[in-house]
């Protein structure tokens, strides 16, 4: 049967909550296990004590699920184009025979869904944001310790860096660092090739000053960290995993890169502070009499008691990714031009805007709710970190 | 004091120095130079043709002879015609310059250089646009800052009472809507006639133009309006205005339980003395320094801002520089702004050490 009618609000509405139902499945499943066994998750546990932190939680997780299910919930390829539908309205019919009857939320400029472009850019975004956090906090960490515990010319120095990459605009290092251009030079692998080396050096310096008494387990761990990190790095830095698990396009890694540097300076900042406040306590005097060493009180004794602001931090950077990426799609930097993501589809869409404003509208709203949800979820945990 | 600042503006010199060299090493690229030659002569251009470009206007000599050129320290390059006169250098703009002939034309003989995207001088262009952004950046923190302080300090005021809830959450979700967003919201509210508002009020006879506010603001430069301006400084005001509430919350709060809050309270100072003659200027001394340090916040807004409505300030002259690699022009906005950053930092730092005599500046 051919559908030629468009649909109200209501029933457009309506139909976008029952194209995601694997999304109300999974948060109904891991909503109802969380809060049966709340008692025993510790921090994220609490978090469901605290509403304000259930609300945001409740924000990311569908977000997450949607970036999961995505490609179950689509109703179209998000990038095939439907000539007639061509900034076509919020519930307008396809026409076709086949394939899903109506644009949900309407069409693009190019013909395409939006709907399926907006869920399609969720999984966009947190594919990249989150990982970048974690590379950003690895390097904010790794230097930030020894430039809080140990000081000295070391934090000069690096304090120094940290601040003049501060006082860089993002934008202009945006303009500068992500372009075609400097893909060319290799800088961005450059950059990549020290920028995700970090992490392999915190693990290994993790598991080194953890079993140093007990040598066989130390070479245990550190020998399959040695195998997963260096497929992992050869795979993302020079492209080069045999086995095709680990790769990014150069555009991606590019982005990935200039947001990790962007972000790294404030976390390093952050743990350099918090380091300072650790380091007179008495379970790190306690350490350094029982005669550990310098690697071993930072990121065992240090850096565990540290977790509380900086997990809050974790969540409110995400959202401050998320933002920056936006950014990046929104100066049309670095994304290919078909690419999905919230950023570049609220650009695409800001030229028409006074005449059919539905096309940017759905990714910016999603946008600003995926933030709010972290933000939001930040606070909730901060509040219920505090009551300890 | 004089030490301190003495400090403070060497730092500044030298982060300027720094960056500024960053910025010169990475706009002078091979791939960069190549984007600068198809720009200026023609996309089609062949590599040798790009060259020989590359090497007529002087951009084939050693990056670091250049940048000394840049910065005035070393004598400025010049080509000479067939018959051994000088036709084109750095320091010839037009032909006036061509019987003076400074030999040093850097930035330290005040001199900032050509822009090839705009075809003037630097000074000239970053002048006109600054005083634009000026204007913008005047009219946000006319609208953002008392908004938000007064945001905080109600909020702030009774400790999870239900105004401070409802408050706390608008001031998240306004940190929570980035420009890019904000005006997009803003625009298809308020200055689309075919959704928002605008249609339903023309229907109902309220309103005589076809959209209450304008979203393109290139009118605004020479002739700023409510009707014109309003959204760009919305746009980039409600952003900050979130940061800067919370903050005044979280000092408003703290200042709540301190004795002397509880001692007047105790003599019977009403609530309205306690909060206006006691706390709130105890209170305000941790938000000066977060205003002073929104401004760098606010130049990237300003940018995203700028460019959404089209409004020829510092941030859409940045963007154009940037997309066209117009190198000295790139250099100057870079300067413009490592200096705006580090020296809202230093007043926010003596500021602060002004407000609270407690702290002393070693």
């Amino acid at each position: 049967m051919m559908e030629d009618q468009a649909l109200g609000w209501f029933a457009t509405i309506g139909r976008m909550a029952m194209q995601v139902w694997p999304v109300w499945l999974g948060m109904a499943v891991i909503f109802g296990l969380s809060i049966r066994f709340k008692r025993r998750l510790g921090l994220y546990g609490k978090l469901f004590d605290s509403t304000v932190g259930m609300i945001g939680y409740a924000i990311v997780l569908f977000w997450v699920l949607v970036a999961v299910f995505a490609s179950l919930i689509i109703t179209h390829d998000p990038l095939a184009q439907v000539a007639i539908m061509k900034n076509a309205a919020p519930g307008s019919p396809t026409g076709l025979e086949d394939g899903y009857p109506y644009y949900l939320l309407g069409g693009d400029a190019l013909a395409r869904d939006v709907f399926s472009r907006m869920v399609m850019g969720a999984r966009e975004v947190l594919k990249i944001a989150p990982a970048a956090a974690l590379v950003a906090y690895a390097v904010g960490i790794c230097l930030g310790l020894p430039a809080g515990y140990l000081g000295g010319w070391w934090d000069d120095v690096l304090s120094f860096i940290a601040n003049l990459v501060l006082a860089f605009p993002v934008i202009l290092l945006f303009f500068l660092l992500v372009t075609p251009e400097i893909q060319q030079t290799g800088i961005p692998n450059g950059m990549a090739a020290i920028l995700f080396a970090i992490p392999l050096v915190l693990m290994a310096l993790m598991i080194h000053s953890r079993f140093v008494t007990q040598p066989a387990r130390r070479n245990l761990w550190l020998a399959i960290l040695a195998i997963v990190g260096i497929w992992a790095y050869a795979g993302l830095v020079f492209d080069a995993d045999p086995l095709g698990v680990w790769r990014m396009p150069p555009n991606l890694l590019n982005v990935f890169i200039a947001v990790v540097f962007v972000n790294a300076p404030t976390v390093f900042r952050i743990v350099r502070g918090i380091t300072m406040d650790i380091k007179n306590r008495d379970y790190v005097a306690a350490a350094q009499t029982r005669g550990e060493s310098g690697a071993y009180i930072m990121l065992w004794e240090i850096m565990p008691n540290a977790r509380g602001p900086l997990i809050v931090d974790f969540c409110l950077r995400i959202g401050y990714t998320t933002i920056l990426l936006g950014t990046l799609g929104f100066f049309g930097l670095g994304v290919s031009p078909e690419s999905p993501d919230w950023g570049s589809t609220i650009n695409q869409g800001r030229r028409l805007l006074t005449a059919y404003p539905h096309a940017a509208l759905a990714p910016a709203l999603a946008l600003m709710m995926l933030v709010l949800g972290l933000n939001l979820l930040a606070d909730g945990l901060r509040e219920e970190s505090l009551k300890d | 004091m004089l030490t301190f600042l003495a400090r403070r503006l060497a730092a500044i010199a030298a982060s300027a120095l720094v960056l500024t060299f960053v910025v010169f090493a990475l706009t002078n690229l091979d791939p960069n130079l190549e984007k600068l030659a198809k720009g200026q002569g023609s996309a089609r251009m062949s590599d040798a043709e790009v060259e020989s470009w590359l090497a007529g206007n002087g951009y084939d000599r050693p990056m670091l002879t250049r940048y000394g050129e840049w910065l005035g320290v070393l004598p400025g390059w010049t080509a000479e015609g067939e018959d051994g006169t000088v036709v084109r250098g750095r320091c010839i703009d037009n032909a006036a310059d061509r019987e003076i002939r400074p030999r040093f034309c850097g930035v330290m003989q005040g001199d900032w250089g050509w822009s090839t995207r705009f075809r003037a001088p630097v000074g000239e262009i970053l002048a006109d646009r600054l005083a634009a952004t000026g204007k913008l950046m005047f009219w946000v923190m006319v609208v953002m800052v008392p908004s938000a302080l007064l945001l905080g300090v109600l909020a702030g005021m009774r400790e999870g009472s239900r105004t401070d809830r409802t408050l706390s959450t608008v001031a998240i979700a306004s940190t929570s809507t980035p420009e890019y967003v904000m005006g997009v919201l803003l625009i298809a509210l308020l200055a689309s006639s075919q959704a928002g508002l605008s249609p339903m009020l023309k229907e109902w006879g309220l309103l005589d133009a076809p959209v209450l506010f304008q979203g393109n603001a290139r009118s605004a430069v020479g002739d700023a309006n409510f009707w014109n301006f309003t959204l760009p400084v919305m746009t980039v005001a409600l952003y900050g205005m979130g940061y800067i509430a919370r903050m005044t919350r979280a000092s408003m709060t703290e200042v709540m339980t301190q004795q002397y809050i509880r001692t007047a309270r105790l003599k019977g100072v009403p609530f309205r003395d306690v909060v206006m003659k006691h706390a709130l200027r105890n209170a305000l001394i941790a938000p000066f320094t977060v205003i002073m340090l929104q401004f760098p916040w606010l130049l990237n807004g300003v940018v995203i801002t700028e460019v959404l409505f089209s409004y020829p300030g510092f941030g859409w002259t940045l963007v154009e520089a940037a997309g066209n690699n117009d190198i000295e022009l790139l250099l100057a906005s870079s300067v413009v702004a490592v200096v705006l950053v580090l020296a809202t930092q230093l007043i926010s730092d003596i500021g602060y050490v002004w407000l609270n005599p407690r702290i002393r500046l070693a």
